[in-house]
């Protein structure tokens, strides 16, 4: 199918290949995100059983031991199971693709590392049904609650969680190192560093901090393993251990795990603000910088997670200064949003509502950061739910809010077929307030001193987990929409086009869906930046003869 | 459609200015109800913790919603019409706008880190400068010069799942801790298992409590009443049942409940987590392992953790 004038004479690849070793990014990309969806629905409905025992004071629901045991792996399965995949996902669909490659750098080590996924994630859903129980001290695993391991058997849930997370680390290591090479070496012709889409120089900024935090954590995390079956003493205080240690280990890496997050996210608005503002991205090289100096900064703020442990006062002042100064590459960027969308043409429609959605709660998670990382207010409000509150606004008010948005906006590019605008207004409406409700009471609850963690709480603070409760169910529907969307529009959708959305950039030069191999032997020469909404110049050489091909193609039955 | 940049106009100009003005009012108040979002002030570092809050919450409500309200207003404002098509005006950027905005928020979190240095440091001045001595909590004697050293100290067990308080110089041990008001107090803070938090919402002080390691802890608290002490490091299955009660009473009469705790004979401190496990135990279908509760601490003084509590 890669030319109109000749009939394809390929048979129509199988949907069998999602479920084999396949090597096309664009399969892989698609296995990833429904996976990580299949894992997202056993953490969601883990928040809902987690929801449903605090809609009381009384730990009344489940028992205790099964309440830590839900909430550890609530935010374990959130975190390595879905929200990770979910943008290696996008990353494969996206990053070939949108700079003209025909696939990966490294195809089989691109589908090594999606099957670690599965694999990984068997694990940690096995150790539900061990003897003892699943891992139930955190997604942080501290020792020594980590290492207490009751039963006293070799094979436990906390064992099958430490070698969950490191086979995790391992697959995103592969990944990483894959999709670096990919946007370093394999750009278009034309396509120099500063005509290349923001998505990729975020997805270049979060890779590397992958490479460079993940061994922290990865090597930590085998200590732990040591320490717990193999009778070590790397954390273990009574063997001259440093139980703190670890916590620097963990957070060297998981604290830049949020950039991680967040950085794609930043650049999949950076992609989807210009196109329904119908706006040039204001001020593209400084947004595409602002990544890097994330990146930087990212990796020197890890000790504000810390600052309760026992920190010198000097490194709590640093630690304090350095998280402050986040705040300014990300300023950066939401005022280029908002210059991009001002006096644009918007469309609101619904990849546009995701985003304006998403930017709110980040705004509003962004204010609240900056309280965490004054150390005095930190003191008070760390490990309360104030500090739930503020990191669901991110991960969940802004990024996965984010991921929705890129669903809608790329799902006609890979599929071939338009989803139903109607049920994704639905959706977003019901994302954006549940997720308010659900996470904006959290901080008041934080503010008066309510722990997080705890399967009972005192009464002062039922009104607000009432309402918590309330939101959190209210998300829990918000699914329904979404994944109705998403199987009856793939099923039958209308067709789309090569270009629905009117938007620049090569994917959209592609076919919907786009050959195995891309652009193949033909990959366009980029002549101009990305965004030139309004400028009326061609993205890439000889752009109305392509252009012309792929509409004679749609035109042909 | 305007196709020229309408250049700063007056009427425009004076609308502008007039939203800000409400949004500096709106802020102030919001700052002046953060004070309401926190528990009560009972300690001195209360004030200072709630201050900068209230500062942040300020600055924050200005930032929330001068950004909401350009969201606000392209989306009611700038929206495409109906079956239009077109671009909107090619604008790619503007150095010096880009200077600007990396200028005011570089100024205002600087500042705002200054303002919370200089909280940090007059924390450290009145109380929580703590003392970390590594090795064995045991054998660790004294550690900090005798000019700082406050009148009172308090030596904090926490276990698994409960917490023990113990008055050396007055042979007093309880599970419920006694202050007196205005009285600098210091707490050496010792956990015979895993970490634990020690933290009092109402002091708005917490620090970790690490195993390996004696901590010291200094607070002054500052108005009489009955507040929760929570554990705030999860500590295992009870975690959140692993909670005291802190009394703060005048200087007589807490040294009336010294007195008088003396004379009681060592009895079972409060631990809910005891008495849960037992239940738990009888059940034929308990849930997942976990590890057994250390038996209550044997105290002079029980004291309660049921009463109402202020904060």
């Amino acid at each position: 199918m890669t030319s109109a004038t000749f009939p394809s004479s390929e048979p129509k690849p199988s949907w069998t290949r999602y479920f084999s070793f396949n090597t096309d990014a664009k399969v892989i990309g698609i296995q990833y995100i429904v996976l990580s969806f299949f894992y997202f629905l056993i953490g969601g409905l883990l928040a809902m059983i987690i929801r449903g025992e605090l809609i009381t004071p009384a730990a009344d629901l489940v028992d205790r031991t099964v309440y830590n045991g839900i909430y550890t792996m609530h935010g374990t399965i959130m975190l390595f199971l879905f929200i990770f995949p979910v943008l290696n996902g996008l990353n494969n669909l996206l990053i070939p693709t949108m700079i003209g490659a025909p696939d990966m750098a490294f195809p089989r080590l691109n589908a090594v590392a999606f099957w670690l996924v599965p694999i990984f994630g068997t694990l940690l859903i096995a150790s539900f049904f061990v003897p003892g129980g699943p891992a139930y001290s955190g997604w942080w695993s501290y020792p020594p609650v980590s290492l207490q391991n009751p039963l006293g058997n070799l094979l436990s849930g906390q064992g099958l969680w430490i070698t969950a997370v490191a086979l995790s680390g391992v697959s995103s290591i592969m990944g990483a190192v894959n999709f670096v090479t990919t946007i370093i070496r394999m750009r278009a012709p034309g396509m120099t560093w500063f005509r290349m889409p923001v998505f990729c120089w975020t997805a270049l900024a979060a890779q590397s901090l992958q490479l460079i935090g993940l061994p922290a954590l990865t090597g930590g995390a085998v200590m732990l393993l040591f320490d717990l079956i193999a009778g070590t003493s790397f954390y273990r205080p009574e063997g001259g251990g440093d139980p703190v240690l670890y916590q620097h280990f963990f957070w060297f890496y998981s604290h830049p795990a949020v950039y991680v997050i967040i950085l794609p996210v930043f650049g999949v608005f950076s992609e989807l603000f210009p196109v329904y503002a119908r706006k040039p991205l204001f001020g593209y090289v400084y947004v595409a910088l602002a990544s890097f100096i994330i990146v930087g900064l990212g990796l020197i703020v890890w000790v504000h997670h810390m600052f309760p442990s026992g920190v010198a006062q000097w490194m709590r002042n640093l630690f304090m200064v350095t998280t402050m100064l986040i705040a300014v590459p990300t300023g950066v960027k939401v005022f280029a949003w908002l210059g991009t969308l001002w006096r644009g043409k918007l469309r609101l429609t619904t990849p546009m509502l995701f985003c304006l959605g998403g930017l709110f709660n980040f705004v509003f998670a962004g204010i609240t950061g900056i309280m965490l990382a004054t150390v005095p207010v930190d003191i008070h409000v760390s490990n309360t739910y104030f500090v739930v509150g503020h990191f669901h606004y991110v991960i969940y008010g802004a990024a996965v809010m984010g991921v929705f948005a890129a669903i809608y906006h790329w799902f006609p590019k890979f599929t071939g077929r338009m989803p139903y605008e109607g049920l994704g207004k639905v959706h977003f409406l019901l994302t954006f307030v549940g997720a308010n409700l659900n996470f904006l009471p959290m901080h008041p609850a934080g503010l008066m001193g309510m722990p997080r963690r705890v399967s009972s709480y005192d009464p002062e603070f039922a009104f607000w987990n009432v309402l918590a409760s309330l939101g959190a169910f209210l998300l829990g529907v918000s699914i329904i929409p979404f994944l109705l969307n998403m199987v009856s529009s793939w099923v039958r959708g209308p067709k789309a086009t090569h270009n629905p959305w009117n938007a620049i950039g090569l994917e959209w030069l592609l076919p919907s869906p786009p050959a195995e191999d891309n652009f193949g032997e033909h990959v366009p020469t980029v002549i101009a930046r990305p965004y030139g909404y309004g400028l009326g110049q061609p993205l890439v050489e000889n752009q109305a003869a392509i252009e012309r091909e792929l509409t004679l193609q749609e035109a042909t039955p | 459609m305007t196709s020229s940049t309408p250049r700063l106009r007056p009427l425009p100009l004076l609308g502008l200015a007039l939203w800000v003005g409400l949004l500096v009012l709106v802020s102030v108040w919001m700052s002046r109800q953060a004070y309401h979002w926190l528990p009560v002030q009972a300690s001195t570092a209360a004030p200072l913790v709630d201050g900068l809050f209230s500062f942040e919450t300020g600055v924050g409500t200005f930032v929330f919603l001068g950004v909401i309200s350009v969201m606000i207003w392209v989306v009611l404002m700038h929206r495409a019409e109906k079956y239009d098509a077109s671009d909107a005006e090619p604008i790619e950027g503007n150095t010096k706008l880009e200077v600007i905005w990396t200028a005011i928020p570089l100024v205002l979190v600087m500042g705002i880190a200054v303002y919370a240095i200089q909280v940090n440091t007059r924390l450290g001045v009145l109380g929580p400068m703590e003392h970390i001595h590594p090795g064995n909590a045991v054998e660790e004697v004294g550690g900090y010069p005798g000019d700082r050293l406050p009148p009172e100290t308090v030596e904090v067990i926490a276990r698994q799942w409960s917490w023990e308080f113990r008055y050396p110089a007055a042979g007093v041990s309880s599970t419920e801790l006694h202050l007196a008001i205005d009285q600098p107090v210091t707490f050496r803070l010792v956990s015979d298992d895993v970490i634990h938090g020690f933290y009092i919402p109402a002091f708005r002080l917490k620090q970790d409590v690490v195993p390996g390691t004696a901590i010291d802890f200094n607070l002054t608290p500052t108005r009489e009443g009955r507040y929760r002490l929570r554990d705030s490091q999860f500590s295992g299955t009870w975690f959140a049942a692993n909670q005291a009660d802190v009394v703060v009473e005048a200087g007589d009469a807490h040294a009336a409940w010294l007195k008088q705790a003396a004379a009681q004979p060592l009895q079972s401190g409060i631990s809910d987590a005891v008495q849960e496990y037992a239940v738990r135990d009888r059940k034929s279908n308990p849930g997942w392992a976990t590890v057994p509760p250390a038996p209550p601490p044997q105290v002079n003084v029980p004291g309660s953790n049921t009463l109402p509590h202020d904060a």
